[in-house]
């Protein structure tokens, strides 16, 4: 297949916002599709996740996993000079980018530099993260995703809707369409055949590629060497076949030792897809050297802030930073598993990035991700770092509603003046027992409490009724019937 | 100020005040004490069941198993190095054989096209394996260079059943690689796949899609015990 | 069953922390809580000032109301007797979450004293009662719901299915993805409704296709939720606190 008669333009649109999230949910949940391709997908990733493990000591794993990122942050910027050093030392040039907008910037001239016309892609969702495709287009540099799954997502000018998987969303049949739509293959159910032609399609643009970008999945100080996880081989490719090779990694994606890393791995891949170990686990240490025949002949490290920094300064929105981005949180969680990725509008959906986005993107933007979520728990239990995700979005609520310590991009943006008078309300009757006791009149009041989608809850379920007596009145009768008992407790006058 | 000093004197200066390393135990990852037999056992396993093909050989016969495999496999024409024993020994024993052998030793930009379209297979030495995993493990070298184990449509990969570690933490600190991390280090189970259609497994995505691990034994008996 | 803590020995006494649910829905099930301990030779004091854990507020951002609230509650239980919360959420509230609650504050060290001496109603009544059960009810097929909170924050997914396997006429059985959530979560329901919807769905088809008569719980959230679901839609499938099933076919 040429690849010029099948070019396609791709313009990633932002489709998805995190302000229209109970929209999207909305539209998600109403879509059958959609529903059965996310539960078919969680429901074996959580059993392949489970047996995985099996004969393993999870415990004391996910406990070694936790201590290794731990004491990575602990020794953040130190780590970071170290990787700094051990990179340019290994001939790996490094840059320093505040934001998305400068990383972008950096990887566009590295490309100018190189009069770059095509850029090829491994998966990185710190790429997805600044939008680096939409930048590199109008800079009239194309990027193409070599992820199979990227690929497909790319193709149906979509964005991924999970960090591990990015189609998870589409089925067999859809991605049979987006490849014969965009690519002129045969329609079919045939996937060995669909991942033969995405196979050749792909290796013409390795080929023709000016420049690979890839993510990193641990950055290592003490050798100054990038790893990256992957089936596929197209992020060996990425950073074997063009000239040129940038990484873009997050600042936090460091560790200390290599002997940090098999722990890691071990827990990312088990955690993520229930793999013993992937096909590939590819460290890279520097370009081609003197007598090397192949390899990329510059090789960038990116390393990017966008308000990592900023977690970093709080001692409990710190462990956001250990996440490995393995995915396991929303393989688990059902509030995902309903309603999908897209419906987050953020790059990183589902629990991880409802703690994390926040920073990003300021809680104006994502106020109501920390609290979709019925805090269940699924998520931190299974977090191979042991993140504890269901604290940290109740932080965030605290940050939403002005009662945090003010340290997040929009905090106190969802206070709003009738509701914290209705939990002043409830503070106040909680704190007055006699109030209290007058049980009914209590419920009557907590009604107004209800913010206004109450009526939803009838719309699904019969409500409850209160009772005509309260376990205090109950209680009271009980003892006064009881033939006798010790004399009674002070606090039961 | 530079982003790079701004991100670190923001980090050093943090709010909440310095941080306390933990201490990291790595019992978990290692101390298996798995005999040779269940090394070998336990990589045959979990490499096969990722679609990794294992053919069993000896230090003698290999060569023949070599040619067998490319015979089934109608492979024409292979990449190999020239100078490792693995590399040299095939080079003898595929003399006399249909199998046309392709030299690695240039330069990438000046056999791009040829080594996408019209390689048929790539053999590779490897440094060992993992039981813990079925995982090899690959420093390319100016000999056997990267590419060679994933551009071509099949990778054979010959290996020493003595060889075979426990783990990769093991691996790691048993042969020092802190010290002296080549170029590109590589572990590698199976041929390359995705489960990026509707989680249906399929093969040679990008990279091989075949993986051939001749396993050497030491002892030509030892064919015939397993 | 591994336990989850170091249990103590049968006390004399207990406190019964009721949670607001059952208080003002649910009381017959605190006090069938109440009659079951009282059964196994326990005194049980309830503290008339009771109100809230403040956990409505906790989990919905409001630290400074929910702090206040769960204050109220730290002196209730001056003496060393074992706090019993016939609820995994609330349970779970005070004996993991007050500690940071009020950790720098002047209440630091009675908040850590008090989330020490909380059990969940079947916690205690396992570990604690070793509680023995005759069955005295007609054959029946239930499914248990473990809340989320029980299950995870404290690590009481067995004590239920424990008390429910001594009912000699009672086949439990176990729906699908039973660890999963029913979609309540407090403020999760009323905020995020469609979503919470949709996982209750799943949850009732769930346990009325695992053949279920009747479901259990010990969280009268979910119970609300899931028998909400059920009442709405004209099901005959009816949810029960485990307290109450329990003592209606014991006594």
């Amino acid at each position: 297949m040429n690849a010029e008669n099948q070019a396609f333009q791709p313009h990633p649109v932002p489709t998805y916002s995190p302000r229209e999230f109970h929209r999207q949910a909305h539209d998600a949940l109403g879509n059958p599709q959609i529903r059965g391709n996310f539960r078919k997908a969680m429901d074996g990733l959580m059993t392949k996740r489970r047996d995985s493990f099996e004969g393993w000591d999870l415990e004391t794993l996910r406990e070694l996993g936790a201590n290794i990122r731990m004491r990575a942050l602990a020794k953040l910027p130190d780590l970071l000079e170290q990787l700094e050093a051990n990179c340019q030392a290994n001939g790996i040039r490094v840059h320093w980018a505040e934001d998305g907008e400068e990383a972008c910037r950096i990887i566009r001239e590295i490309c100018e530099a190189h009069d770059a016309k095509s850029v090829i892609k491994g998966k990185s969702m710190v790429s997805e993260e600044m939008h680096l495709n939409a930048h590199l287009e109008a800079a009239g540099i194309e990027a193409l995703e070599s992820d199979l799954g990227e690929y497909l997502v790319q193709l149906n000018e979509q964005t991924p809707s999970h960090i591990i998987m990015p189609a998870i969303h589409l089925n067999t049949d859809e991605i049979s369409e987006i490849l014969h739509e965009k690519t002129g293959t045969e329609r079919t159910r045939d996937v060995d055949y669909m991942t033969a032609a995405a196979r050749q399609q792909l290796r013409e643009r390795f080929m023709a590629a000016d420049v690979g970008v890839s993510g990193v999945n641990f950055a290592v100080a003490e050798t100054g060497t990038l790893c990256l996880v992957e089936n596929e081989g197209n992020g060996r490719m990425t950073t074997t076949v063009p000239p040129v090779h940038i990484a873009v990694t997050g600042i936090e994606k460091v560790v200390e030792h290599l002997r940090d890393v098999p722990p890691l791995y071990s827990l990312l891949t088990r955690s993520a897809t229930g793999q013993h170990v992937t096909t590939y686990f590819n460290m890279i240490s520097s370009p081609r050297k003197q007598g090397e025949y192949d390899g990329p002949k510059e090789v960038h490290l990116v390393l990017v802030d966008s308000g990592r920094s900023s977690i970093y300064q709080d001692n409990e929105l710190l462990d956001t930073l250990r996440c490995i981005r393995c995915g396991a949180c929303m393989n688990h969680c059902p509030v995902y598993t309903r309603v999908g990725g897209h419906a987050y509008g953020t790059t990183y959906p589902g629990p991880i990035g409802s703690i994390l986005s926040p920073h990003m993107m300021g809680l104006e933007e994502t106020r109501d991700l920390p609290t979709a979520s019925s805090l269940c728990g699924a998520c931190g239990e299974v977090c191979p770092v042991k993140i504890p995700i269901p604290d940290l979005l109740v932080r965030l609520r605290r940050e939403a509603v002005g009662e945090g310590r003010g340290n997040v991009p929009g905090a106190g943006v969802k206070r709003t003046r009738k509701e914290a008078a209705a939990w002043r309300g409830f503070q106040w009757m909680a704190t007055h027992p006699g109030v209290w006791r007058s049980g009914t009149a209590v419920v009557g009041k907590l009604k107004a409490l209800m913010p206004a989608r109450l009526g939803a809850w009838t719309e699904y379920r019969t409500a409850p009724k209160p009772a005509g007596r309260t376990l205090h009145a109950l209680v009271k009768q009980h003892q006064a019937d009881k033939p006798s008992v010790d004399t009674p407790d002070k606090d039961q006058p | 100020m530079s982003a790079r000093n701004a991100i670190l004197k923001r980090l050093r200066e943090r709010a909440d005040g310095p941080l306390v390393a933990p201490e990291c135990d790595f019992a978990v990852v290692t101390g298996r004490d798995w005999s040779p037999d269940e090394r070998l056992a336990r990589f045959e396993r979990w490499i096969t069941s990722v679609h990794g093909e294992v053919v069993h050989t000896t230090h003698d016969d290999w060569g023949d198993a070599l040619a067998r495999v490319l015979a089934d496999k109608d492979v024409r024409r292979l990449a190999l190095g020239r100078e490792h024993p693995v590399a040299a020994e095939a080079r003898l024993a595929l003399a006399n054989t249909e199998v046309e052998l392709v030299d690695v030793d240039r330069d990438i930009e000046d056999w791009q096209q040829e080594q996408f379209e019209r390689v048929d297979a790539g053999l590779t030495s490897v440094g060992g394996a993992i039981a813990e995993t079925g995982s090899l493990w690959l420093w390319p070298t100016p000999d056997e260079p990267r590419l060679i184990s994933l551009v071509p449509s099949i990778h054979v990969a010959v290996l020493d059943a003595e060889t075979i570690e426990d783990t990769f933490f093991d691996v790691m600190e048993r042969h020092g690689w802190a010290r002296r991390m080549p170029t590109n280090a590589l572990l590698i189970s199976g041929p390359s796949k995705t489960a990026d259609i509707e989680q249906t497994l399929a093969y040679g995505v990008h990279g091989p899609r075949e993986l051939v691990v001749l396993v050497r034994h030491v002892d030509a008996d030892t064919e015939e015990s397993l | 069953m591994a336990p989850v803590k170091c249990y103590p020995p049968r006390p004399e006494k207990v406190y019964f922390f009721g949670t607001c649910l059952i208080d003002l829905f649910y009381p017959e099930a605190g006090l069938d809580g109440i009659r079951l301990l009282e059964r196994e030779g326990i005194d049980v004091l309830f503290p008339q000032d009771q109100t809230c854990c403040g956990q409505p507020a906790h989990t919905s951002g409001y630290h400074e109301e929910a702090r206040s609230v769960a204050a109220a509650q730290l002196d209730l239980f001056p003496e060393s007797w074992p706090i019993i919360v016939p609820s995994g959420s609330c349970g779970g509230l005070m004996r993991t979450h007050y500690p940071k609650l009020f950790a720098g504050t002047a209440h630091e060290k009675k908040a850590n004293e008090i989330s020490g001496r909380i059990y969940e109603l079947t916690e205690f009544l396992v570990h604690v009662c070793h509680l023995r059960l005759e069955d005295r009810g007609q054959p029946e097929k239930v499914a248990m719901h473990t809340s989320c909170s029980a299950r995870r924050e404290m690590g009481l997914a067995e004590t239920g299915p424990a008390l429910l396997a001594q009912l000699g006429q009672v086949e439990l059985v176990e729906q699908a993805r039973a660890a999963e959530c029913c979609g309540f979560g407090g403020t999760f329901a009323v905020r995020h409704p469609e979503i919470s919807a949709a996982m209750v769905e799943d949850k009732t088809l769930a346990i009325e296709a695992a053949g279920a008569e009747r479901f259990v719980t010990s969280d009268c959230g979910c119970m609300m939720n899931i028998g909400g679901r059920f009442a709405h839609q004209k099901k005959t499938v009816k949810g029960e606190h485990i307290a109450s099933y329990l003592w209606r076919r014991t006594s």
